[in-house]
C-alpha cells in the first residue's frame, strides 16, 4: 500500500556518502590535494552515524565493503525505484564542518559540491542536492552559494544543526541573505561539529542519548532563528528542519508563544506570533516519525501543529528509520499523504517547481 | 450609559494612576499627559491586577537591532506574566486583535458642567463647581 503512496513522491532527505577521502581528491585544488595526501588527512567523519550502529543503515541498505549510501546503483534501485520517487534531495553529511581551517573547509565544501554534481546529479536526473558550505566562515559560505546557485539542481543550502554558535546570530546572516536571494531554502540537518556537548548539560555517554538529544539542538536552533529575527530580516527565507523529528513541535510552540507574550518587548522584531512565523517559514522532514503509541493519534499531533503544510516527505535513506516500504505512516488520510509527498515539497522548493514546469 | 464621578482630577496627576471601584467594577485609571484612560483591572490572561503593573514605552523594530522607542509611559505590563497592554485602547501588544482588556471611556469634566447633569452619580464625595473631576462612562 505504501509503495503506491510514495509513487511520484519527492524525497527531501537522502544521504549519498563520500566513499572515502580519495574520492574527493580529483575535486580539490592541487595545493589541497597534495596537503591532504601528505598530511594523511583521514575521512571527515563525525560521530553522528558510527559505521556499525543499527541506525546508520538498514541491514538491507548496507553496501558490502563500503559506506551505506556510497553506491549510486544501489541508491537508484532501493530509494529512487524502490519508492517510485520523482525527485530526491541529496544531503551529503561529509564532516566539512569539523575543520578548523576556514580555507580548508571552503576547499572541501567546493569539492563535495563538485563531486555531488559530477558523480550523482550528472548521472541521475531524479537527484537534486543541497549545497554544502563552510559554515566556519559565513562570507566564504555565501561565496559558495553564489558559485553554485546557477546550477538549478542545487535546491537548498545545508547547515549542520549544532556548530559553534546558535544559528540565528547575525554573524551567519550572509548565508541567509545569499540563500534568500537565490530562492534556496536553508536545510538544517541533525548533527554538527561535535566539539561542543550536544546537550546543554554536558556530554552524554551513549549513542541513544546522542540521538534522542538531537531534538533539543533542533529546538534551540528554531528558538534562535525566531528570536534573533532571521525570519523578520529575511521574510522570503524558508528553513527546513531535517531529521529533526516533528512531534515535539506543538509543545515547543506553546512554550515559545507563552514566553514571547510576556517578553515580546525584548525582541520587538518578532512582531507576530512565533507560531505564525514558523508555520509560514519553517518546514520539517517526515522521518524519523516519533509517533504516539496509538498510530491514529498522529493525526492529533498534526492537528496541534496547526497546519498540514509543514511536513515534507523523506525516507532518510539509508538510515534505519522504518522497515520495508513503510516510509509514510499508514494512518494518514490520502489527501494529507499527497500534501506531504508532493505539494508541500513543491511549495517549499522553488527549484523543484521550476523543474516540474519545464 | 451611566456616568460616574470617581475622583477629583488632581488625585491622578500626569503619569499617575488610581484604582477606582465603579458599580462593582474595578477600573484602573491612568493619566497620560492630562488625558484620562480606564482599563478593567484584570489581565485577560490569568487575572493579574493591571493597576499594579509597570509602564514603559512602545518598543518596536522594523528589523533586528533597529529599535524604535515611542509613547513612553503608555504601555502597561501586567505584574504577573509581563503581557503588555496599550493604555489608550486596552489592546495587547502581542496580539492586539485577539487579546485585550476592556477599556472604559474616562474624561475630565468641570464641576460646573457636572452640576448640570441630572443623571450623574458622584460616589462618596461632594462635587464643587470650581474643580475638575474624573468621570467614567459605564
Amino acid at each position: 500500500m505504501n509503495a503506491m503512496a510514495t509513487t511520484g513522491a519527492i524525497d527531501c532527505d537522502i544521504h549519498p556518502a563520500v566513499p572515502g577521502p580519495a574520492a574527493l581528491l580529483p575535486y580539490l585544488p592541487p595545493q589541497w590535494r597534495d596537503m591532504v595526501v601528505q598530511r594523511g588527512v583521514h575521512d571527515l567523519e563525525t560521530i553522528t552515524y558510527p559505521r556499525n550502529s543499527p541506525l546508520t543503515a538498514r541491514p538491507d541498505w548496507r553496501v558490502p565493503d563500503g559506506k551505506a549510501g556510497s553506491d549510486l546503483g544501489q541508491l537508484r534501485a532501493q530509494a529512487l525505484d524502490g519508492f517510485g520517487l520523482r525527485y530526491a534531495i541529496c544531503n551529503c553529511l561529509y564532516g566539512v564542518q569539523v575543520l578548523f581551517s576556514e580555507d580548508m573547509a571552503a576547499a572541501y565544501a567546493t569539492a563535495v559540491n563538485d563531486w555531488l554534481a559530477a558523480e550523482w546529479l550528472d548521472r541521475e536526473p531524479r537527484l537534486r542536492a543541497s549545497i554544502v558550505v563552510p559554515v566556519q566562515n559565513p562570507e566564504m559560505a555565501a561565496a559558495e552559494i553564489e558559485r553554485r546557485a546557477a546550477d538549478r539542481r542545487f535546491v537548498q543550502v545545508l547547515l549542520p544543526a549544532q556548530g559553534d554558535v546558535p544559528l540565528g546570530k547575525r554573524s551567519l546572516w550572509p548565508i541567509y541573505a545569499a540563500a534568500e536571494r537565490h530562492g534556496l531554502p536553508v536545510g538544517i540537518h541533525a548533527g554538527g561539529s561535535y566539539r561542543h556537548p550536544i546537550t546543554p548539560v554536558g556530554w552524554p555517554s551513549y549513542h541513544t542519548e546522542d540521538y534522542v538529544d538531537q531534538a533539543q539542538g533542533m529546538q534551540t536552533q528554531l528558538t534562535s532563528l525566531v528570536c534573533e529575527g532571521v525570519f523578520s530580516k529575511f521574510p522570503e527565507l524558508r528553513v527546513v528542519m531535517i531529521e529533526s523529528g516533528f512531534t515535539w513541535l506543538p509543545a515547543f510552540l506553546w512554550r515559545l508563544e507563552k514566553y514571547w507574550r510576556g517578553l515580546r518587548m525584548e525582541i520587538p522584531w518578532v512582531d507576530r506570533s512565533p507560531s505564525a512565523i514558523i508555520r509560514d517559514q519553517v518546514r520539517f522532514t517526515l522521518q524519523p516519525v516519533d509517533g504516539p503509541p496509538e498510530a491514529a493519534d498522529l493525526l492529533k499531533v498534526i492537528e496541534h501543529m496547526g497546519s498540514e503544510e509543514l511536513l515534507l516527505f523523506s525516507t532518510d535513506y539509508p538510515h534505519w528509520q522504518f522497515d520495508g516500504d513503510a516510509a509514510l505512516p499508514a494512518t494518514l488520510p490520502p489527501e494529507l499523504m499527497r500534501r506531504i509527498t508532493v505539494e508541500n515539497p513543491l511549495e517549499t522548493y522553488p527549484r523543484l517547481r521550476e523543474a516540474i514546469a519545464s | 450609559m451611566l456616568r460616574h464621578v470617581v475622583a477629583p482630577a488632581s488625585a491622578v496627576p500626569p503619569g499617575g494612576r488610581m484604582l477606582a471601584e465603579v458599580a462593582g467594577k474595578k477600573i484602573a485609571i491612568f493619566n497620560l499627559g492630562g488625558e484620562f484612560f480606564g482599563l478593567l483591572n484584570r489581565c485577560p490572561h490569568q487575572g493579574g491586577e493591571l493597576c499594579r503593573g509597570t509602564t514603559s514605552g512602545l518598543l518596536e523594530a522594523a528589523a533586528p537591532g533597529e529599535y524604535r522607542y515611542t509613547r513612553q509611559g503608555e504601555i502597561l505590563r501586567c505584574p504577573w506574566h509581563g503581557w503588555e497592554f496599550d493604555i489608550r485602547t486596552g489592546q495587547s501588544r502581542a496580539e492586539p486583535q485577539r487579546i485585550r482588556t476592556k477599556a472604559y471611556a474616562v474624561e475630565r469634566a468641570s464641576g460646573a458642567a457636572l452640576a448640570e447633569e441630572p443623571e450623574l452619580r458622584a460616589e462618596t464625595f461632594p462635587v464643587a463647581i470650581e474643580q475638575d473631576y474624573i468621570v467614567v462612562d459605564l
